[in-house]
C-alpha cells in the first residue's frame, strides 16, 4: 500500500463510550486506528500476527486481537480498550488487583491481559484457576510466569 | 577498597510490598513506551533485510525507492562514518564499533538472514515498507554455517572477513573461532586418574530468544544544530547514547536520550539496532522525526538470541562423595559477529562447587545466525545444564542423595571460583538446606494418571550479579515529600525498590516519594538495567544520597536551633538535639531561612556485586503416547540477600523459572538447511502460556550481601538457570532415559523411548 492507495473508509464507532467519526485507510488495522488516528496508545503492538494478545480489545463485548481486525470493520460497533476500564470512581477491580498482586513487571502485556480478563469476568462470575489459565492462554507475558496474573484475576473475583 | 557493611535487621520500609509508583500508569494504558512516542511531523522508517544467511553484497540499487512518492531518505552502509576497531562498553558486554556498525547495517557481507542492508524514511509506515522492498540487492550466496561443529570444521568458510582469532594467546587466521581462553587450577588428568568414578558427557542446546513482548523501536530527531534526540526501548538510556555516539562519531553531549517505558528486555535491549538508523534517516530527511518499529519476525531473525552450542563436561568423584576434578569445553555461538556469553558461562559453570582441581576452556564461535546478545544470566543456563546433568548421573551411579552430595561439595565463603575469584559470604548452602527441608522435597511425587509417568528433578545454579555505575538525586519538597530521580530503566518495579532504600534511611513513607527516570541530560550516568544490578547498585546510590541528605539536614537543624551539627541526632525520621526534636517532614517546610531547598546526589561505581545462588525442584508428568510434558509442581529456592520488595522479588524468580522451563522443554531456533529460522513467529516459537504452567512456589533465603547496607543481592537472573537441568532430570526420572540435547521436546522424548 502506498499513499496512493484506495480512498479512505468512513467509520462511525463508539470507543470507550465516546462516539468517533473517522476516515480510515482500508488497510489500517483496528490497532493502528486506535493508536494512530485516535491517539489511544494504551493498546500495545507486540507481534502484528495475532499471537501475543498485547493488542486485545473488546468489540461488542467480544475480545479480539485488534491487529487482526480492520479499522473499517468496527463501523457501528462498540469498542472498549484499557483506557475505558477505570471510571471517575476509581480503578476497575481487575486493575486494582493487578497492582495489589504485583501482576505486572514491564507492563507491556498488561492492557491486553486486563481487557481479556474483563471479557472473562463479565460473562463468568467465578471461573476456576484452570478456566482462567485457559482463557488467558492467548495473551503472552514474558516477565511474570503468569502466577501473579492468575492470582490477581482470582482476587478480582472475590 | 570494597566497602562492607554490618547489615541491620529491623526495617520499617524494606521488606514491605507497597504498590509500585508507576503502577496506575501501567494498568490504565497511560504509560508511554517507545512505540507510543509522537512528534510533530513524524515520518516512518523501515529497513530491507537480507533473505540469505550468508552472502556477499555485489550491488545495491536504491533508485526505485528514492524515486517513490513520499520517500524522504534512503540509507546504506556507506552513509555511516568511518569507524575503527575501538571497543566500548554496552552494559552487558562490549561493542566493537566497526563490527557494531556492520551489524546495524551490513557492509560488504550479510552474516545472517534478516541482517539489515538498507533503510528508508517515508511519509507513513506503509509507504516506508513498500519503498524498502523496492531496493534491489544483488548477492553472491555463500554456504550458511548453522552450528559450532560446522563453524569449527576444517576448511569451513570464514564468516567475518579479516577475523584473526585469539586462541589461547596465539593469533589464528582464517577461522570462525574468535577467541579460545582457559582457566586452569591443578592437573585435571592426574586428578581424574585418582578418581573412583569419572563421567564425561557432551550436551548441546539450540539458540533461544529473550521473547520480550514489545518489539524494538526507535524515534530520532537530528536537529539542524546537530543536536540529536532519541527515544528507544532500552534497558539503559546511557547505553543507547554511548553506542549511538560511537557508531555515528557524534559527541555524547549532543545526544539526548529520553526515557520511555520498556516492554521487556532480559538483556536483549542493551544493544542498539534501530536508533542509529533512525538518527541518520532523520539527518538525511532534513531533521524530520523518524520512527521505526521492528516486526516480530525481524525481532527473532535479527536481534538478541542467547547462544546455542555444545558443552563437553567431565567430572571425577570419589566414593566418599567428594568431587576430585572437573574439566569442561564451552563452545557457544556468538552469531554473525564475535562476542557470545562464553566468558560469563566460564565464570558460572563450576561456581556451585568447591573444586580442588578444574579446567575451563571457552570458545567464542561465529555462525550465520543473529549476533547473540545477553539473555538473563547470559551463559549460565547453558553451563548449568551441562554440569548439573553430569552431577545428577554421578548421584544416580553412586547412590548419593542429590541434595546432600551438593552440600558436601558446595561452594562457600573462601571457595575459589573456576576463574580464580574467591567468594565472599554466599548463600548456596542455606539454599540447599532450605531445599532439603522444603515441603516439596519431602512430599511424594504422587501418582500419574494412566498413560503418564512422573519424575522429579533438582538443579542448582549461580550468577555473579552486576555492580557498575549508577546515580540518584533526592530533592526534599516543602511539604515533606521527596522527588527522587534515578537513571535505571524500570522493567520490573525498580522505581519503588530504589525509593524504598532512601525511604528507609530518611524515615519518610515510600508513598511520599515520587521516583522518576529522567533523560540523559538530567541525571548522572547510570548503567543498563541488567546483570541483576539495579536494586543493588542504584539502590545503593539512593541509600548514599539519603545519607548525604541527612548530613545536610543536620546542619540545617543546627542553624535553626543555633547549635552545632555534631549535636544533632537523627533516628527514625526525627532530628533531635538538647531536648528539642522535629520530624523530617515537618522540618522540610522550615528550611528557607537555613539556605533554601535541600537536595543530595550520589553516584556509585561498584566493582563487586555479591553473587546469587538458586536451587530448584521440578515435578513433571510425561505423556508416554505423545511425549508432551506438564510441569505439575515447581519450587524455586533462592538466596535473595534481602528482599527489598518481596512481591516483586518473588515475581522475578517466578518469571525466570518460566523462561527457563520454556528453554528446557520447548523453545528453540529451528534452522533450515539454508540457514533460515523456520519458526519466526510467536505461534511457532512457542513460549510458555498461562495454560502450560502451574503456580511457581518460591522460598526466599536471606543471607545478607556484605557489600550492601541492607544486604541486598541481585535476584533477577539466576532463577532462569536451574530449570534447564531440573526439568531434564525430571523427564529422565519419568521415562528412564537421559537427555543431552535441549529442548527436551515431545519428539525427543518419543525418540528416546523408541531407542
Amino acid at each position: 500500500m502506498t499513499t496512493n492507495s484506495p480512498s479512505k473508509v468512513h467509520v462511525t464507532t463508539t470507543i470507550n463510550g465516546q462516539q468517533h467519526e473517522l476516515l480510515v485507510p482500508p488497510y489500517m488495522s483496528l490497532l493502528d486506528t486506535l493508536r494512530e488516528l485516535i491517539g489511544l496508545t494504551g493498546t500495545k503492538e507486540g507481534c502484528l500476527d495475532g499471537n501475543c494478545g498485547a493488542c486485545t480489545v473488546s468489540v461488542d463485548g467480544r475480545i479480539v486481537d485488534s491487529c487482526l481486525v480492520l479499522g473499517a470493520e468496527v463501523n457501528g460497533k462498540n469498542v472498549n480498550t484499557v483506557e475505558g476500564m477505570a471510571t471517575p470512581e476509581g480503578l476497575h477491580p481487575l486493575q486494582q488487583a493487578f497492582l495489589e498482586e504485583a501482576a505486572l513487571q514491564c507492563g507491556i502485556c498488561t492492557p491486553g491481559f486486563l481487557v481479556a480478563a474483563k471479557g472473562l469476568l463479565d460473562n463468568e462470575p467465578s471461573p476456576s484457576e484452570g478456566r482462567i489459565r485457559h482463557w488467558l492462554a492467548g495473551n503472552l507475558c514474558r516477565c511474570t510466569g503468569y502466577d501473579k496474573i492468575v492470582r490477581a484475576v482470582q482476587k478480582a473475583i472475590d | 577498597m570494597v566497602a562492607t557493611y554490618d547489615t541491620k535487621t529491623d526495617y520499617k520500609v524494606i521488606g514491605n510490598s507497597p504498590i509500585r509508583h508507576d503502577g496506575v500508569d501501567k494498568v490504565t494504558g497511560r504509560a508511554i513506551y517507545g512505540g507510543d512516542v509522537k512528534a510533530p511531523g513524524l515520518i516512518w522508517g523501515d529497513v530491507l533485510r537480507s533473505p540469505h544467511a550468508h552472502a556477499r553484497i555485489k550491488s545495491i540499487d536504491t533508485s526505485a525507492a528514492e524515486a517513490m512518492d513520499g520517500v524522504f531518505a534512503v540509507l546504506t552502509h556507506g552513509d555511516f562514518p568511518q569507524t575503527d576497531d575501538k571497543t566500548i562498553d554496552a552494559g552487558e558486554g562490549t561493542v566493537n564499533l566497526r563490527r557494531g556498525q556492520s551489524n546495524v547495517m551490513a557492509d560488504k557481507k550479510v552474516h545472517y538472514k534478516g541482517h539489515v542492508v538498507a533503510a528508508v524514511a517515508a511519509v507513513d509506515r506503509n509507504t516506508a515498507q513498500v519503498a524498502a522492498q523496492a531496493i534491489k540487492v544483488e548477492y553472491e550466496v555463500l554456504p550458511a554455517i548453522s552450528d559450532v561443529d560446522a563453524a569449527m570444521a576444517e576448511g569451513a568458510p570464514q564468516i567475518l572477513d579479516g577475523l584473526v582469532g585469539d586462541h589461547l594467546g596465539e593469533s589464528v587466521e582464517n577461522t570462525n573461532v574468535a577467541r579460545v581462553f582457559r582457566h586452569e587450577f591443578g592437573n585435571v588428568d592426574d586428578a581424574f586418574a585418582n578418581s573412583d568414578l569419572v563421567i564425561e558427557r557432551t550436551v548441546s542446546m539450540s539458540m533461544v530468544h529473550q521473547g520480550y513482548i514489545e518489539p524494538h523501536n526507535a524515534t530520532a530527531i537530528w536537529g539542524q544544530d546537530d543536536n540529536l534526540t532519541v527515544w528507544s526501548s532500552t534497558q539503559g538510556s546511557f547505553g543507547v547514547r554511548s553506542q549511538v555516539a560511537g557508531l555515528l562519531h557524534h559527541p555524547e553531549s549532543k545526544i539526548k536520550v529520553n526515557y520511555v517505558e520498556i516492554g521487556g528486555g532480559f538483556g536483549g535491549k542493551t544493544v542498539v539496532y534501530l536508533a542509529p538508523i533512525a538518527a541518520l534517516l532523520s539527518r538525511k530527511a532534513g531533521g524530520r522525526p523518524v520512527k521505526l518499529v521492528m516486526d516480530r519476525s525481524s525481532v527473532f531473525e535479527a536481534t538478541g538470541p542467547a547462544p546455542g552450542g555444545k558443552i563437553r563436561m567431565k567430572i571425577g568423584v570419589n566414593k566418599d562423595g567428594k568431587i576430585q576434578a572437573a574439566d569442561t569445553d564451552l563452545m557457544l555461538e556468538a552469531g554473525g559477529f564475535p562476542g557470545s556469553a562464553v566468558g560469563a558461562a566460564a565464570i558460572c559453570v563450576f561456581a556451585c562447587y568447591n573444586l580442588p582441581v578444574s579446567r575451563i576452556t571457552g570458545y567464542d564461535v561465529l555462525v550465520n545466525k543473529p549476533k547473540s546478545a545477553a539473555y538473563r544470566a547470559p551463559g549460565s543456563p547453558q553451563a548449568s545444564f551441562a554440569i548439573e546433568t553430569v552431577i545428577d548421573e554421578i548421584c544416580d551411579e553412586l547412590g548419593f542423595d542429590k541434595i546432600q552430595f551438593r552440600l558436601d561439595n558446595a561452594a562457600h565463603e573462601g571457595t575459589r571460583r573456576g576463574d580464580g575469584v574467591q567468594f565472599i559470604r554466599v548463600g548456596l548452602e542455606e539454599c540447599l538446606v532450605a531445599a532439603k527441608e522444603s515441603d516439596h522435597w519431602n512430599s511424594p511425587l504422587g501418582d500419574a494418571p494412566a498413560g503418564k509417568k512422573r519424575g522429579r528433578g533438582i538443579a542448582s545454579a549461580y550468577w555473579m550479579n552486576g555492580g557498575g555505575k549508577s546515580t540518584c538525586d533526592l530533592m526534599l519538597q516543602d511539604d515533606g515529600t521527596v522527588m527522587l530521580n534515578e537513571g535505571s530503566a524500570d522493567i520490573g518495579g525498580t522505581r519503588t525498590s530504589i525509593a524504598m532504600q532512601a525511604a528507609e534511611v530518611l524515615g519518610i513513607p515510600v508513598e511520599d516519594f515520587h521516583p522518576s527516570i529522567p533523560d540523559t541530560e538530567s541525571i548522572g550516568f547510570t548503567g543498563v538495567t541488567g546483570g541483576s544490578r539495579t536494586t543493588y547498585t542504584t539502590g545503593l546510590a539512593a541509600y548514599n544520597a539519603a545519607q548525604k541528605l541527612v548530613v545536610e539536614l543536620k546542619s540545617r537543624v543546627a542553624d535553626l536551633w543555633e547549635t552545632e551539627a555534631s549535636n544533632v541526632e537523627f533516628a527514625d525520621g526525627v532530628f533531635s538535639a538538647n531536648g528539642d526534636s522535629i520530624g523530617i517532614q515537618e522540618l522540610a517546610g522550615k528550611l528557607d531561612p537555613t539556605g533554601g531547598p535541600a537536595t543530595a546526589t550520589a553516584s556509585v561505581n561498584l566493582a563487586e556485586a555479591g553473587n546469587a545462588y538458586g536451587v530448584q525442584i521440578c515435578d513433571l508428568e510425561v505423556d508416554l503416547e505423545t511425549g508432551k510434558t506438564d510441569v505439575v509442581r515447581y519450587t524455586a529456592i533462592q538466596d535473595v540477600g534481602k528482599a527489598v520488595h518481596p512481591q516483586y522479588a518473588e515475581g522475578q524468580i517466578q518469571g525466570g523459572v518460566v523462561q527457563g522451563l520454556g528453554w528446557a522443554l520447548n523453545e528453540e531456533y529451528f534452522i533450515t538447511d539454508d540457514g533460515a529460522m523456520a519458526n519466526r513467529s510467536f505461534l511457532d516459537y512457542r513460549m510458555p502460556t498461562s495454560l502450560d504452567m502451574p503456580m511457581i512456589d518460591t522460598i526466599m533465603v536471606e543471607v545478607p550481601n556484605p557489600l550492601h547496607p541492607y544486604g541486598v543481592r541481585g535476584i533477577g537472573e539466576v532463577p532462569i538457570c536451574p530449570p534447564l537441568s531440573a526439568a531434564a532430570q525430571a523427564i529422565k526420572e519419568a521415562v528412564g532415559k537421559p537427555f543431552y540435547e535441549l529442548p527436551v521436546k515431545p519428539g525427543r522424548i518419543l525418540e528416546a523411548q523408541n531407542d
